[in-house]
């Protein structure tokens, strides 16, 4: 095998922070497009390269030799080194593959499960949970629907309700699901992707702030909206599992800034850099798919030189 | 005042909108009360006409008050809370290192956090 077929493994570790420094200066919707197809394509490329390190290293066995027409043993590379890299790369992408399956069967089962609790709501696309702590969310499906318990109803403004489902339904309607879905499956492709699942689920909140502060013709009430949420969450003794918190601004703070447009001058790239940092994701993902590629060529290659064809 | 742009939104939006001013409110609500507390400028009748399809629909219950009538909300679901349901849906995934497709409004929030909103809704409002 060729080295081409590493730099899939390698190029992640470039492109990731490439593709969250542009996602800074862009618009919270081509952010959230570019940032997840970034992970969608990194993820892809590195399981093309682990299937064909697997597919390499398998023909090394006489069975599969066989069964591939082989008349004489792929030519180049080390034999050990073929079969450990093939033996690793088959083990990953089993582990994966399980994995893969059974987020996906927990994703959908959540899913399910939170409907079938809700039942069908009676008003519009409304449900009210009786409950004084404030929470909200959006519930994907046919039709989504928006989750709201009553203590968050309490705890906002009229018209900051209307920016709390005018969010929600900017989720519902963009299908920002299957956004965090693709940025889940792919971060368990390769272990680099995980950091883009925040950045991922950032630009999809600030797209939904975003509409909100569309529908209700201002800014400054969308920020109230989230702030005032988040402050009344926090009051009240949260049911939730308190997960790790980062010590630098978590991403509230930062929606609100964005929507008053206060953000430090220094938040703001300039155009330059961003141009550049533009070049370098464009060629790691021209490189990771041309890699994968020409790995796959490599292979097949070899494989018809083995099988006995003339190679001229 | 009647504003046109609030008549023009989807039916539904309207019935969640209404929903929750009854739900937010203390007590029953007239209609008038109901419009008085909705931000989009609707119509007394318009008001009247979603309060009595939410009746219909069994997410309102009505008691007479004066020559009108005075709504409740009813709950979707008896009995489940946000907690229960959080703990059903936890029950599905043990892994820790857990994301969900359930995208919330807001996150939580640390310390640091809790004070630079404070800052940042200060200096809008001032």
């Amino acid at each position: 095998m060729i080295y081409a077929v590493w730099l899939p493994f390698l190029l992640p570790l470039i492109a990731v922070p490439a593709a969250r420094r542009i996602a800074e200066a862009l618009a919270p919707r081509p952010a959230a497009w570019l940032l997840t197809a970034t992970t969608v394509a990194l993820a892809l490329c590195s399981t093309a390269a682990l299937a064909l390190l697997v597919v390499a290293g398998a023909l090394l066995l006489p069975p599969v030799a066989a069964i591939g027409d082989l008349i004489k043993p792929l030519a180049g590379g080390n034999v050990l080194l073929t079969g450990l890299a093939a033996g690793a790369a088959a083990a990953l992408l089993c582990f994966g593959a399980t994995v893969l399956v059974r987020t996906v069967r927990r994703q959908t089962a959540e899913l399910c499960e939170a409907r079938r609790l809700m039942g069908r709501p009676k008003a519009g696309d409304l449900s009210v949970l009786r409950d004084g702590r404030p929470d909200a969310y959006a519930l994907p499906g046919r039709p989504g629907r928006i989750v709201v318990t009553t203590g968050m109803l309490q705890a906002l403004e009229p018209v900051e309700r209307e920016a709390l489902f005018a969010h929600e339904r900017a989720h519902l309607s963009g299908r920002h699901h299957l956004f965090l879905a693709c940025a889940e499956l792919a971060a368990l492709c390769h272990p680099t992707l995980r950091s883009l699942r925040p950045s991922i689920g950032y630009a999809l909140e600030r797209w939904a702030d975003e509409s909100a502060a569309d529908a209700v013709g201002d800014r400054s009430v969308a920020a109230r909206a989230i702030g005032r949420a988040a402050l009344a969450a926090r009051s009240a003794p949260s049911p939730r599992p308190s997960a790790a918190l980062a010590a630098a601004a978590g991403p509230v703070p930062r929606r609100v800034a964005a929507l008053l447009d206060r953000r430090p001058a220094a938040a703001r790239s300039r155009g330059r850099t961003v141009r550049g940092f533009a070049v370098v994701l464009l060629a790691c993902l021209a490189l990771s798919a041309g890699a994968a590629v020409e790995a796959g060529t490599d292979l097949h290659r070899s494989v018809e030189t083995a099988q006995g064809e003339s190679d001229n | 005042m009647p504003d046109a742009n609030a008549e023009r939104r989807p039916a539904g939006e309207l019935e969640a909108s209404v929903l929750a001013a009854l739900w937010a409110a203390q007590g029953p609500l007239t209609p008038a009360e109901v419009q008085h507390t909705l931000p989009a400028g609707l119509a007394r009748t318009t008001v009247t006409t979603i309060l009595s399809r939410l009746h219909e629909k069994g997410a309102v219950a009505r008691t007479r008050s004066g020559r009108g009538y005075a709504y409740t909300p009813t709950e979707d679901s008896p009995g489940l809370t946000a907690r229960r349901m959080h703990t059903e849906l936890e029950k599905l995934e043990k892994e820790e290192d857990r994301s969900t497709v359930l995208a919330r409004f807001v996150s939580q929030l640390s310390d640091h956090d809790e004070r630079l909103l404070r800052e940042l809704l200060e200096g809008d409002s001032s």
